[in-house]
C-alpha cells in the first residue's frame, strides 16, 4: 500500500452550455517522504488536481486514498501554500501560524511554543506581533510555510508558492523549503510550470498535457541531483541535459496542437 | 557630501513649511466663508433684503439659544433625538450586518430574497411612518424604528456585496485547516469586511437622522423634529433654524466620530 493512491480520476467542469473537461483518467502514487512535481503548460489541470487531492473538490470520478484511507478535509491532515501568502493582514504573525491548530483544536502550550520553535528556526526572530505588511514578501512566504507545517500536515500542497517572489528570493526560499521538508521527512507534492524549478527540488517529476489533462510521462531525477541543495542542482552538469529532455516533451504539445 | 545634505534637508524644510502655509490659507478661507455667511445673514435680515420672519437672524437664534439652554427644555429636546439617532443607527446598522450574514450562510435564501430586497431598497421608507406609528405607538419605539428601518436594508446590500468580495483563497486556507462554515465567518468573512461596515456606519448616521427627525415631524411631543413643527405651527421660525443649526452641529459630531473610529481600525 502506497502512501497516496490517486485512482482514475476524472474531472469535468460544467457550465450552462457546456461540459469542459478538465482531466481524464488521471492515475499516480506517492511514497512516504517523496516530493514530486507536477508540471506542465496551463491549462493542464494540475492545480485541479492538486484540489481534489486535498479534497477541495470532489472529482466527477475515480477517488484519492491517503494511507489506505478516503481523503477528507475534515482530518486536517494536508497542508497547502499558495500562490500568495494569504497571511490574514488583521492577525498578529503569532495568531496567523496559530490559526490551524486554533481551529483543529490542537492548541495547546506544547503546540504553541513547537509552532513559535520552527519560526525561529526559519530565520524569523521578534516578529511574533508584528502584522505581515510589516514583513517582505520573502519573510511572509516563510510565515505561510510555517503556517503550514504548524499542523503537522502528513502531505504538503505546494500550489506555485514562489511564483509572486522576486528570483534571488524565490531561490533562497527554494532552498529553505527543500531542507525544512527533508528535516521532517515531508511527503510534498509541487504545481510548478517552471522546469527549471521542479527539477531541482523534486525526486519526481509529473509532466502534464492540455486538453483534457492527463499524466503524459514521468521524469526520475538522478540521485547525484536529489541529494543537492536545489540551488546546487541548477549548477550541477546533468541538470541542462534533463532540462533539455522535459523543454523537448513540452515542445511536442505545441507541435501537437498545430 | 556635506551641503549636498544640508541642502536637502533645507529644502525638506521648504516644503513642510509650505504645506503648512497651505494649510493655514485653507483654513482662514473657511473661516472667512463662515464669518461672510453669517454677518450677511444678519445684515440682510436687519435691512429687511430677506424676510425677517422667514429666515430670522444670527443674533435672534443665539438669544433664542441661551434662553432655551437656560430654561433646560433645549438639552431635553436634544437628548432625546441624539438617543434616538444613536440607537437607530447602531440597532440598524447591527441588524443590516446580521441580515447580510444571513445571506451569505445560506445562498439559497440570498437567491429567493433577492428581488425583494431590490423592491424594499426602493421603496421610500419614510412612506411608513404611519404605519410604524399606529402599529407601535407614539413614542420611542416607532421613532427609533424609523431610524432603523431607513438604513437597514441598504445596510444589507453594501455588507453583503462586501461579503461576497472577499478573497476565496483566505477561505481556501481555512478550509484546509478543517474550518467550518461559521469559523469561515468569523475568522475571514467578517473581519476582511470590517472596513466597508464601518463606512456604511458613516452614511447611517446621516440615514438615521433623517429617519429620526421625520418620525419626530409625525408623532412627537419631544425633540429637536418636534421644536421644529412646533416652530413651524406657531410661526417661530427662529426656533425653527435654532433646531436646524443644532441638529447639523451634532450630526457633524456624530459623523467626525465615526470617522475616528474608522481611521483606528483601518490603521491596524
Amino acid at each position: 500500500m502506497s502512501f497516496l493512491s490517486v485512482q482514475n480520476i476524472k474531472h469535468s467542469y460544467f457550465t450552462k452550455s457546456t461540459a469542459v473537461a478538465a482531466l481524464s483518467d488521471i492515475s499516480l502514487e506517492v511514497k512516504e517522504g517523496e516530493f514530486v512535481s507536477f508540471l506542465g503548460p496551463s491549462g493542464c489541470g494540475k492545480t485541479t488536481l492538486l484540489s481534489i487531492i486535498s479534497g477541495l473538490i470532489e472529482p466527477t470520478e475515480g477517488r484519492v486514498l491517503l494511507e489506505g484511507q478516503p481523503i477528507s478535509l475534515a482530518d486536517a491532515k494536508i497542508g497547502y501554500m499558495l500562490q500568495q501568502d494569504y497571511l490574514f493582514p488583521w492577525k498578529t504573525i503569532e495568531e496567523n501560524i496559530l490559526l490551524g491548530l486554533k481551529l483543529s483544536k490542537r492548541l495547546t502550550e506544547q503546540s504553541k511554543s513547537a509552532s513559535l520553535n520552527l519560526l525561529r528556526q526559519i530565520g524569523l526572530i521578534g516578529v511574533e506581533t508584528q502584522l505581515p505588511k510589516q514583513l517582505s514578501g520573502g519573510m511572509r512566504q516563510r510565515v505561510a510555510l510555517v503556517r503550514t507545517l504548524a499542523t503537522e500536515p502528513k502531505l504538503l500542497m505546494l500550489d506555485e508558492p514562489f511564483s509572486a517572489l522576486d528570483y534571488q528570493t524565490k531561490l533562497k526560499l527554494e532552498d529553505l523549503i527543500s531542507a525544512t521538508l527533508k528535516q521532517f521527512n515531508k511527503t510534498a507534492i509541487l504545481v510548478t510550470h517552471d522546469i527549471s524549478e521542479a527539477i531541482s527540488m523534486s525526486d519526481r517529476v509529473l509532466l502534464f498535457s492540455p486538453g483534457p489533462g492527463r499524466l503524459h510521462k514521468v521524469f526520475d531525477i538522478p540521485d547525484v541531483i536529489k541529494n543537492l541543495t536545489p540551488f546546487e542542482a541548477r549548477n550541477h552538469e546533468l541538470f541542462p541535459e534533463i532540462f533539455q529532455t522535459i523543454w523537448k516533451e513540452l515542445e511536442s504539445f505545441e507541435t501537437f496542437k498545430k | 557630501m556635506k551641503p549636498s545634505k544640508n541642502n536637502a534637508d533645507l529644502l525638506h524644510k521648504q516644503y513642510v513649511h509650505s504645506l503648512k502655509r497651505e494649510k493655514r490659507k485653507v483654513r482662514l478661507y473657511q473661516l472667512l466663508i463662515f464669518l461672510l455667511f453669517f454677518t450677511s445673514w444678519e445684515f440682510s435680515s436687519k435691512m429687511k433684503a430677506i424676510d425677517p420672519l422667514l429666515f430670522s437672524s444670527p443674533s435672534k437664534i443665539i438669544d433664542l439659544l441661551f434662553s432655551k439652554l437656560h430654561d433646560g427644555t433645549l438639552m431635553e429636546n436634544l437628548s432625546v433625538t441624539l438617543i434616538e439617532t444613536i440607537v437607530g443607527f447602531i440597532l440598524g446598522t447591527l441588524l443590516g450586518t446580521l441580515l447580510a450574514a444571513i445571506l451569505w450562510w445560506s445562498p439559497m435564501v440570498s437567491k429567493v430574497l433577492d428581488p425583494y430586497l431590490v423592491i424594499l431598497n426602493a421603496m421610500p421608507k419614510v412612506a411608513l411612518g404611519p404605519i410604524l406609528i399606529v402599529g407601535l405607538g407614539p413614542g420611542y419605539a416607532s421613532i427609533i424604528s424609523m431610524g432603523v428601518i431607513i438604513s437597514i436594508i441598504i445596510t444589507t446590500i453594501v455588507v453583503y456585496t462586501a461579503f461576497r468580495e472577499v478573497d476565496s483563497n483566505f477561505l481556501k486556507v481555512l478550509r484546509i485547516f478543517g474550518a467550518s462554515r461559521f469559523q469561515c465567518f468569523w475568522e475571514a468573512i467578517l473581519p476582511a469586511s470590517f472596513p466597508t461596515i464601518i463606512s456604511t456606519l458613516k452614511v447611517n448616521v446621516g440615514l438615521s437622522w433623517v429617519g429620526v427627525i421625520v418620525g419626530e415631524f409625525l408623532v412627537s411631543s419631544k425633540g429637536l423634529g418636534y421644536m421644529i413643527t412646533y416652530g413651524f405651527q406657531v410661526f417661530d421660525f427662529t426656533l425653527v433654524w435654532l433646531a436646524l443649526l443644532v441638529i447639523a452641529v451634532f450630526a457633524t459630531v456624530m459623523y467626525q466620530i465615526v470617522a475616528f473610529i474608522e481611521r483606528k481600525i483601518v490603521k491596524e
